[in-house]
């Protein structure tokens, strides 16, 4: 304290005796903190169950790791493929497409990667149904060769000793017989078995059967529960080993150790005569349709990770093995929908100034207490269930419905010649004008409350006609809050779902209906979530203009 | 004289169009309410009809009947959607309020690090269309095995209920008097009994007045509940829903009736706190 009265020059000091500056800096903080502290619940709360969710259908709209997940030889080997010469890929990448679609038919992958792919090229679903059920025969013949050559190749023996890690042969026999005698002793036994491990070495010799054995031997395991040492492999990893064996050195069989050695120089030697099996002419046999190059294009096309197609889907696009392409005209339908739902919510906004810009005017200028009355007829319909107010409106609209019956009994129109006023666009324009009404009147209610009369009595006075008073002068101060209005009204008619869905019929409804569609029925998630990323740019665009216009603060409510 | 009434040098022309717009307005308000009020009568139709039967015209009491009533009462379906309408409800608005006034509490201090940026997270699920937020909340929510579980609806709900409580809370927030909190702390209490001493008896209108508002918005809400809900889950809304589009039975207007009333209540109830926190905030005179 003395310091300071006696050092006129140095920094002022607070009670404490820390400089002022730091002491207030300090303060801040600690309230900073304090107001952070009471927003960090709400705020995790709202990212945990609301942004986490919008981020991932973004993410969906972009995301295809399934060809990659289902296919991964495939989708590497496929990169050279080039379908704008014509006919079936090469043999390494039909024997990779085999090891993999034989894996995905076992673990019943390849019908949903089917149907994934039929999205994109119609008739794949079913030509992955079909070839799934013989794939597992592809490379018999080779089997039965190398049995010729040995029988010991037709022993789930010699592989585990060809192709097993020690340590695993030894840590499953372990698991099992730990299995076995908790099984005796009437234990219960949930110790997860130890996933089958290659052995060193053999991956860099004998790449393809490697790949190929470990992943039936994980499949015989996880899928079936069963012991990959009592089950002969499938015939495509015969296949796979014919392969491997056509391009291996004999120093490099060598490595894997003797009793290996004998067996696979012995079948080494002999594949040189063995028959070949031809690969596109088995894939043809299964079905002739794998003769399309735009099959395997779109594999190609749809085999990295993240792919823009369900965006260009959105738009009416496609991508094509050739680079993006319209979509055929049958299947042109979003922009159209697009368009509608542009149209028609400007119809809805259009008609709820129309009907919104008197009653907010008579609120305005009318007695407190005859416009708070009044106000209740507006709020009510605000305040009553939206299913309420549709289903009033399906009740009315109908043909046998009250309004088309007063309209007969007032002869306007006759029995025969009743209106049709619902399942189409006229049925969803009336019932959401009618919904979103309240939500004109009450921002332009707010505005032109605000508007001082004394400027049209004075319009008047310097001789202003009424129209002229109004036109020239009240008008132009009403119109930030028919702004408001209007966005507001927008915003809220683009999304819409609900009314549309039950009064619009087939051309009265909206691109939130297809997006419930691809949701619930065609299980097309990632246009779905593509579609619903466009619609969310647009609204954020919207409401981005409703903030710089009216400020999110200033959002009242009632 | 207010401005709506005429002046007595007013010419033909301008009586005419004067009361042309009070009928245009007339007509405009029916428009308004008459849909909500016109099923009310239909509602106790006695035939399964849903127009106005001659027997119902000629004031007929035998053209009257509570059978859609009874119907909705005794179907065990109704019964069960409206018991899980008043079970998610107001488990979604208690969580709403609870988060929602400590954060508006927070958003109203003076320094508040990133306030739009919060404040925008905060007040999203009201600007996403439902759509929307229904698709993310689907794939999201199957993804951490919420879908079709109470839990999983009712924390979407409260996410949707959330803007509703922060926008009321912190427009009552903005007319607090920070100086009764100072004098509270002066007088020896500490934060916690401050809050529920003093700023809590004063801002309680805005905060029941957010609840409403969640809770309706709960109640009410059908979109998101038929994606993030199973069967098991189907709420009043979504029978409502499903009843309108598969097979649609006299059975609705008696629910809707029923959701009339209940919403005349829920505005009234607004409209008072909205007043009696006026008064408190001594913003208003009456």
């Amino acid at each position: 304290m003395t310091e300071t009265a006696t050092d006129p020059t140095g920094p002022v000091l607070a009670a404490d005796g820390l400089p002022l500056k730091r002491s207030l800096r300090r303060a801040l903080r600690a309230q900073k903190l304090r107001a952070l502290m009471l927003i960090a619940p709400l705020l995790i709360f709202i990212l945990v169950t609301f942004i986490a969710p919008i981020a991932d259908m973004l993410f969906r709209s972009v995301e295809n790791e399934i060809v990659a997940d289902t296919l991964p030889r495939t989708a590497r080997a496929i990169q050279d493929y080039d379908p704008d010469l014509g006919g079936m890929p090469s043999d390494k990448v039909l024997a990779a497409f085999t090891y993999d679609l034989v894996a995905a038919d076992e673990r019943k992958q390849h019908t949903r990667l089917g149907s994934r792919l039929n999205y994109e090229y119609s008739g794949i679903s079913s030509l992955f149904r079909k070839t799934g059920r013989r794939v597992d025969d592809f490379g018999e013949t080779y089997r039965d060769q190398f049995a010729a050559v040995d029988p010991a190749w037709e022993e789930p023996a010699t592989w585990i000793a060809l192709m097993a890690d020690p340590d695993w042969v030894a840590e499953y026999r372990a698991w099992t017989a730990a299995g076995d005698a908790a099984k005796a002793a009437r234990r219960d036994f949930a110790q997860a078995q130890p996933l089958f491990r290659l052995r060193d070495g053999v991956e860099d010799i004998l790449p393809e059967t490697a790949s190929a054995y470990a992943e039936f031997a994980r499949i015989v395991q996880v899928e079936d529960g069963d012991d990959p040492a009592a089950e002969g492999p499938w015939a495509p990893v015969y296949l796979a080993l014919y392969r491997d064996l056509l391009h291996v050195g004999p120093g490099a069989i060598a490595q894997l150790g003797p009793e290996a050695e004998a067996m696979l120089d012995a079948a080494h030697d002999a594949v040189e005569d063995f028959a070949p099996v031809d690969l596109s002419g088995l894939y043809l046999k299964a079905d002739k349709d794998w003769a399309d190059p735009g099959v395997w294009g779109t594999i190609k096309a749809f085999s990295p990770a993240y792919t823009p197609g369900y965006f260009l889907n959105a738009v009416d696009l496609q991508l094509t093995p050739g680079g993006v392409a319209a979509q055929p005209e049958d299947r042109q339908i979003y922009i159209m929908l697009f368009e509608r739902t542009l149209f028609m919510s400007l119809m809805i906004m259009g008609s709820c100034v129309l009907l919104g810009y008197p009653i907010a005017y008579l609120l305005s200028n009318l007695p407190l207490r005859t416009s708070n009355l009044l106000m209740i007829l507006v709020l009510l319909p605000f305040w009553t269930s939206l299913l309420v107010r549709t289903s009033a409106w399906k009740v009315l609209l109908q043909q046998q419905g009250v309004i088309n019956d007063v309209l007969v009994w007032l002869g306007i129109v006759s029995n025969s010649g009743r209106l049709i006023l619902i399942n189409n666009q006229t049925g969803t324009i009336i019932a959401m004008t009618h919904i979103l009404l309240p939500f004109m009147i009450l921002p332009l209610y707010s505005v032109m409350k605000t508007i001082p009369p004394t400027y049209v009595r004075a319009a008047k006075s310097l001789g202003a006609t009424n129209w002229t008073a109004f036109w020239r002068v009240y008008f132009p101060q009403s119109v930030p809050g028919i702004g408001a209005g209007c966005i507001l009204v927008f915003i809220l008619a683009i999304g819409y779902y609900i009314t549309p869905e039950l009064v619009g019929g087939t051309n009265g409804t909206f691109i939130s209906n297809r997006i419930a569609y691809h949701i619930s029925s065609s299980l097309n998630w990632g246009l779905a979530a593509a579609l619903g990323s466009i619609l969310l740019a647009v609204v954020l665009i919207l409401y981005w203009a409703y903030d710089k216009l009216v400020g999110i603060d200033n959002v009242s409510l009632g | 004289m207010s401005q709506m009434d005429l002046p007595p040098y007013a010419t033909a022309g301008q009586r005419i169009w004067h009361y042309a717009f009070y009928v245009i307005c007339g007509l405009i308000f029916f428009f308004l309410i008459a849909p909500i009020l016109v099923i009310i009568p239909l509602s106790f139709n006695a035939e399964n009809f849903f127009t106005f039967t001659p027997k119902m015209l000629a004031l007929d009491p035998e053209g009257y009947s509570l059978k859609h009533y009874q119907e909705f009462f005794t179907s065990n379906s109704w019964q069960h959607a409206l018991w899980n309408s008043v079970k998610i409800a107001p488990a979604a608005t208690l969580l709403a309020v609870g988060l929602g006034t400590l954060a508006a509490v927070g958003l109203s201090q003076e320094h508040v690090p990133f306030r739009r940026a919060i404040m925008a997270i905060l007040i999203s699920p009201m600007i996403v269309p439902l759509i929307i937020s229904a698709a993310g909340m689907y794939f999201f929510y199957s993804r951490i095995g919420l879908q079709g579980t109470y839990v999983g609806v009712v924390l979407a709900h409260a996410a949707l209920g959330i803007p509703f409580v922060i926008i009321t809370v912190t427009a009552t927030l903005v007319g607090f008097d920070k100086s009764l909190t100072r004098a509270s702390a002066s007088l020896g209490a500490n934060p916690v009994t401050t809050f529920f001493k003093v700023q809590m008896p004063l801002i309680l209108p805005g905060v029941v007045s957010g609840g409403l508002f969640a809770f309706i918005t709960s109640f009410d809400e059908v979109v998101v509940v038929l994606f993030v809900g199973s069967a098991n889950q189907q709420t009043l809304p979504w029978q409502m829903f499903t009843g309108l589009r598969e097979q649609i039975s006299p059975t609705i207007l008696a629910v809707a009736t029923i959701l009339v009333v209940i919403s005349i209540g829920l505005l009234t109830a607004v409209e008072i706190l909205r007043r009696r926190s006026e008064k408190m905030r001594g913003m208003s005179p009456g």
